[in-house]
């Protein structure tokens, strides 16, 4: 399982999601510090969810953060993150 | 956790500086890109900001994160307040509402 499979299961199971993007984004920071042989370092994740109803962006973000706190402990060193609810989600698509 | 050195230095540094990015290198010679983005968009904005490099201290670079309960670097803090990292902060611009919070504070002229 890639490290991306691994992030959208997780997320997937925690936030129900209504929409989910995960990007690998390693090869942008090929190079970079934090980056590493193999990728699977930098990544884009778009998050839709119901969940984050009343959350703030930060309380957003950690959410999102707590799900993946193993991952962000571990070969994952960057993490990009929209998250939005469903109807957020809608408003910027249309 | 509160005993923990560092924090002590964190709070005294978020209290005495009304802007405060914690990030990886300084304003003038950002060394990661997230951290770059943030330092462009305070300086558009136009406020002064102090810049603290944690890579040079690793204490300072593990307290933050605890101190914060966020994993990652740049940290933004406006007045003793987590504001975000780099998404959060440019959402923020990109909407208007960190031009709104800092002249609410009266860190830039309105």
């Amino acid at each position: 399982m890639t490290m991306a499979d691994t992030i959208r299961t997780k997320l997937e199971a925690a936030l129900a999601p209504a929409r989910l993007e995960v990007i690998d984004e390693s090869h942008k920071h090929a190079g970079h510090a934090g980056a590493q042989p193999g990728g699977e370092s930098h990544f884009h994740v778009t998050v839709v969810s119901a969940a984050f109803a009343g959350l703030n962006r930060v309380a957003r973000h950690r959410l999102v953060n707590t799900t993946l706190a193993a991952e962000l402990a571990g070969s994952v060193h960057a993490l990009a993150l929209e998250t939005r609810l469903p109807e957020e989600d809608q408003a910027r698509r249309t | 956790m509160s005993d923990n050195p560092v924090f002590a230095r964190i709070r005294q540094d978020i209290t005495e500086n009304p802007v405060v990015l914690y990030m990886k290198g300084t304003p003038i010679f950002p060394q990661c890109g997230f951290s770059s983005t943030v330092v462009q968009i305070l300086s558009r904005v136009g406020v002064k900001f102090k810049g603290i490099d944690i890579l040079t201290d690793p204490s300072l670079r593990e307290g933050i994160k605890s101190f914060s309960d966020w994993p990652t670097i740049p940290q933004l803090y406006v007045q003793g307040e987590f504001v975000g990292g780099c998404d959060i902060v440019r959402e923020m611009f990109e909407s208007g509402e960190l031009q709104t919070l800092l002249s609410e504070k009266g860190l830039v002229a309105a």
